[in-house]
């Protein structure tokens, strides 16, 4: 189905917000930790050189990182909405966000090795679509880049090397490992959505789920909202610090949720977001109005 | 902090020790993945003197025309340098490299090729793309670029206090391996106490 143009201006505002300005909760947290840093050291001048980095990509509506990620999606919609055209819209959004430098033409043909040239291609973006009751249209997205998405894991407890069972203190020495593997390779200080249970497919489409969770908030699980407090800690307590140059600030959250899973299989699933953690939406209303969602 | 000049010759390169932050200006290349592999398919006489004592940027920018058809960088952070760890002392070898930027480190083969070759690994700040890009004033040619597109391509560019740190040096120093080695050893400990 071809775009019908209904909402691609507006999805274009919407990627270029994701890409070029950073959550201020992530700001935040990234000027906790270098203030925890020792001054002077590298960690600490990584961290100066990321802030300013923020600073200068929102004032020039630039990239914040020139990996500008896989753009993925989650759309809630009322009953009668065309999710195909709103497919369509986002997908020609992504072709004129490329144009204007909001995004790296950032989708390589995986036989052939080419670029297609306008940020679109099989799968890219990435988009899922939920019908609500709710009268108005909500679009969340994340930008994942290719480095953290590379140190994501997934782990099938029991797990003998790590001593890791079936049960929360499996799952905490599952995603421990995951930060020591990952090193600063996937731009520490991150973000780790984490997905407990599901299968193969599911379980990681929930963990990015949980990175639009706000930093701050806790985890209505109370049993979850102590392992996300405990492996932020630990994880920090490693030393691998912000682009593993060492340091005290490895993690900037830590959020879990939990699937059902097959008596078969017990998976640890762990989305690695880079510090750049860029997540944007907006909501759109009957009339079509907007609200900037943060 | 020192600020290095590109060319560099190899008796600078090393006197770098790892923890150095020193700021790059002159001119130096980018190749990532597609380019690391067609540089040892064949000798590409046409770019080995832009690699010759100077560094290849692991890098895949985002690029913009300008009206007159010269090229700027509009966002320029380093990509993961890992990935290339198979290539990577053969092209440093092959070409004449001083050195490599990138981010996270690379491996045993590239730390005894920095040493053998005389080469630094140099740890540009992961996603610092803005910061960056405005260290480099002037796109001067590329190559590959239909066959490789924007991010892969072969980018010759002049730099000007490009901030980088010396992660790993030609003396088998790596601040990778060391901080590594810290968070097992941390890891065991943390895996040690109860639930």
């Amino acid at each position: 189905m071809a775009a019908t143009g209904t909402y691609t201006e507006t999805f274009v505002e919407l990627i270029r917000r994701a890409s070029a300005e950073l959550p201020a909760e992530v700001a935040e947290a990234l000027r906790t930790g270098r203030e925890a840093e020792q001054r002077g050291g590298l960690a600490s001048i990584a961290l100066n050189t990321i802030l300013e980095n923020v600073d200068l990509a929102r004032e020039a509506s630039a990239p914040i990182c020139q990996d500008t990620g896989t753009p993925v999606v989650w759309v809630h919609h009322p009953t009668g909405v065309s999710t195909r055209a709103v497919k369509a819209d986002f997908e020609a959004a992504v072709r004129e966000a490329t144009a204007r430098t909001y995004l790296r033409p950032n989708a390589v043909n995986t036989l052939t090795g080419a670029n297609t040239g306008d940020g679109s291609g099989r799968g890219i973006p990435f988009m899922h679509f939920e019908e609500w009751d709710e009268p108005r249209i909500e679009v969340r997205m994340i930008l994942k880049g290719g480095g953290s998405e590379n140190v994501g894991a997934q782990y099938k407890l029991p797990d003998g090397k790590l001593g890791a069972g079936r049960d929360l203190d499996g799952v905490r020495r599952a995603v421990l490992d995951a930060v020591v593997q990952a090193q600063g390779k996937g731009c520490a200080p991150g973000v780790l959505g984490v997905c407990i249970g599901g299968d193969r497919v599911s379980a990681f489409e929930a963990s990015k789920r949980q990175l639009l969770r706000p930093l701050a908030d806790t985890n209505p699980m109370p049993e979850l909202a102590a392992l996300e407090e405990r492996i932020l800690r630990e994880g920090n307590e490693l030393g691998i610090g912000p682009m593993g140059f060492g340091g005290s600030t490895t993690l900037l959250g830590v959020k879990i949720g939990v699937l059902d899973r097959l008596p078969a299989c017990y998976f640890v699933t762990i989305s690695y977001m880079c510090w750049a953690a860029r997540k944007a939406g907006v909501s759109i209303g009957e009339g079509g109005e907007l609200t900037w969602l943060s | 902090m020192a600020e290095l000049k590109l060319p560099v010759d190899e008796k600078s390169i090393r006197a770098l020790k790892v923890g150095d932050f020193v700021e790059l200006t002159g001119r130096m290349i980018t190749g990532r993945d597609a380019a690391h592999k067609w540089l040892l398919e064949d000798f590409r006489a046409d770019v080995a003197p832009f690699l010759k004592d100077s560094v290849i940027y692991h890098c895949g920018p985002v690029v913009a025309k300008k009206g007159d058809g010269s090229w700027s960088f509009v966002a320029a952070g380093p990509t993961t340098s890992i990935r290339e760890e198979p290539y990577q002392a053969d092209v440093i070898g092959r070409y004449g490299l001083r050195g490599v930027i990138g981010k996270g480190g690379m491996g045993a083969k590239t730390l005894a090729g920095l040493g053998k070759h005389g080469a630094v690994y140099l740890h540009a700040v992961g996603g610092a793309a803005q910061v960056l890009a405005r260290a480099i004033p002037r796109v001067e040619r590329v190559f590959m670029l239909d066959e490789f597109g924007v991010p892969e391509a072969l980018w010759v560019i002049e730099v000007q206090r490009f901030p980088v740190m010396v992660t790993m040096d030609s003396n088998g120093g790596s601040l990778h391996d060391e901080v590594e080695a810290r968070s097992q050893a941390k890891l065991k400990e943390l895996l040690a106490r109860k639930a």
